[in-house]
């Protein structure tokens, strides 16, 4: 058991009365008063989460762009600078080792941020992925030595803060001690980042995030952290801003139809199975997980809706009506939005139409649910 | 207010409020507080006997699932259907309006019950 770790804003926290819950080896902010409350914030006005148990890696070189299509399940090389994308980091295999988000900095430099729990394995599979690609469909020898691409994990140097909520940009605008932002608040898009400035230090602002809602996610080097957080804090008192912890944030992130990894995503999991085969650009010549489609009959990812007020769980089975087994759910609750249960689960392809009904294994208990399009829950634009 | 100390409570994070031989039942604030907010909860129906340590109901918030043990054996008499019409008085008023259910007791209070300061050193321990 390797000792638990903490992020730059732990003082933050427990001086706002946070419980904390391990996630992925770190201790984070699991509420501060009511997930419920937080979970509404988000949705009503904003919510600030800290998010700097996630990790960082930088990619550059002449052949960064080239290196990511090869390494990643998508096309990043024809992506903008200023951009960002979602994206898979695939096992030979075809299962997901992490699903990581991708910015584009300039013509041959990437930032990739992914999941706290898989930090360790997109480190091993970056780094391994570099001298792989070197031999990836060479032209001959001069163009494989000239190839030119690093891969730094920088986690440790940065902390990242997200603002999320329909009040985010007026939020973001008015936090004290940015400046130099690269573009102008309204005009910066979904998936897309500016640069700035945030007392002195280099700000990355990132209109991306995690809830379903709009929102900024704000990186800056860890030494920045504390105040950047009381800085949001202190412009979103006006707006309803409160800070809100792992709990709202995936009852959020739930209703929004996001996958989680460990729950919806898994080395087990193909990206087509999980709703994600958009996502692998499979026209590409050579990229790791290529060779691996999802087989005719396996189980797909579904979303469920039921009634009342009982909700099924991860883990929990999904059967017919006479008991026989479809699936399993992967991450359900009582969706604090629509005031019913939700979940999200594998389940037999036969039985994933819209519309069918299936039944949640409730401790128990069958509890009728309905095959539901995802996400359950979408923003008004 | 309740008067905390005048409650009895249990390792499972129950509190009892014995008069003669009548037990209300509820969990702790402590116990609420882990749970986080609760959304659902199921009681057993008045007139149902209850043995010690069996599972007579349910505690369900958005992150988890809580069991309510029976404390004690006895008889339901009562249960607070302003708790099922409203889970977060569990949160808000955990030792007041948040009470789940009202027991007769049969055979008498277990020997094993916490006074508030074992209690509290159970949790904070």
């Amino acid at each position: 058991m390797t000792e638990a770790r903490y992020t730059p804003l732990r003082e933050r926290h427990e001086s706002l009365g946070a419980s904390f819950t391990d996630f992925g080896g770190w201790q984070m902010p699991v509420r501060y008063t009511s997930d419920l409350a937080e979970h509404h914030a988000v949705r009503q006005a904003a919510g600030l989460f800290d998010i700097s148990h996630m990790a960082e890696f930088t990619i550059d070189g002449t052949d960064a762009a080239g290196y990511l299509d090869y390494a990643l399940a998508g096309r990043l090389s024809t992506m903008a600078v200023g951009k960002a994308k979602y994206s898979l980091l695939l096992a030979e295999d075809g299962g997901i080792i992490d699903d990581v988000i991708v910015y584009r900095l300039a013509h041959d430099s990437f930032l990739i941020i992914s999941n706290a729990g898989n930090r360790d394995a997109v480190a091993e599979a970056l780094s391994a992925r570099v001298p792989a690609f070197m031999n990836v469909l060479v032209t001959d020898e001069a163009d494989a030595s000239r190839r030119s691409v690093t891969v730094d994990d920088a986690s440790d140097a940065y902390a990242l803060i997200a603002v999320q909520g329909p009040a985010s940009e007026e939020i973001v605008s008015t936090i004290e001690g940015i400046t130099e932002v690269g573009t102008p608040w309204s005009e910066q898009k979904y998936y897309a980042w500016a640069d700035a400035f945030f007392q002195g230090h280099p700000l990355l602002i990132a209109r991306t995030g995690y809830t379903g809602e709009d929102g900024f996610e704000l990186l800056v080097p860890a030494e920045a952290a504390a105040a950047l957080w009381d800085a949001a804090l202190a412009a979103g008192a006006p707006h309803g801003l409160v800070p809100a912890g792992l709990a709202a944030r995936d009852t959020l992130r739930l209703e929004a139809g996001m996958p989680l990894y460990g729950h919806e995503l898994s080395r087990d999991t193909k990206p087509a199975q999980a709703g994600l085969g958009r996502v692998v650009a499979s026209d590409k010549e050579a990229f790791v997980g290529k060779s691996a489609l999802a087989a005719d009959g396996d189980r797909v990812l579904v979303g469920l809706t039921a009634e009342g007020r009982r909700a099924g769980r991860a883990g929990y089975a999904v059967v017919s009506e006479d008991g026989a087994v479809l699936g399993e759910i992967t991450s359900g609750a009582l969706s604090p939005t629509l005031g019913h249960p939700i979940a999200m689960a594998f389940i037999d392809p036969v039985f994933a139409d819209e519309g069918t009904t299936v039944h949640l294994d409730v401790r128990g208990t069958k509890i009728p649910a309905t095959v539901t399009a995802l996400p359950f829950y979408r923003r008004k634009k | 207010m309740t008067d905390l100390t005048a409650l009895e409570y249990t390792a499972e994070h129950e509190w009892l409020d014995i008069d003669g031989d009548t037990a209300t039942i509820g969990i702790t604030d402590y116990a609420a507080d882990k749970l986080g907010d609760v959304v659902f909860v199921e009681l057993p129906a008045v007139g149902t006997e209850i043995t010690a340590g069996s599972v007579v109901g349910e505690i369900e918030s958005t992150k988890s699932v809580g069991e309510l043990y029976a404390p004690l054996a006895g008889t339901v008499i009562e249960v607070n259907d302003a708790v099922v019409d409203d889970p977060s008085l569990v949160n808000a008023e955990p030792f007041d309006g948040g009470w789940l259910i009202k027991v007769t007791i049969i055979g008498g209070a277990p020997a094993d019950m916490l006074d508030r300061d074992a209690y509290v050193a159970l949790t904070e321990g």
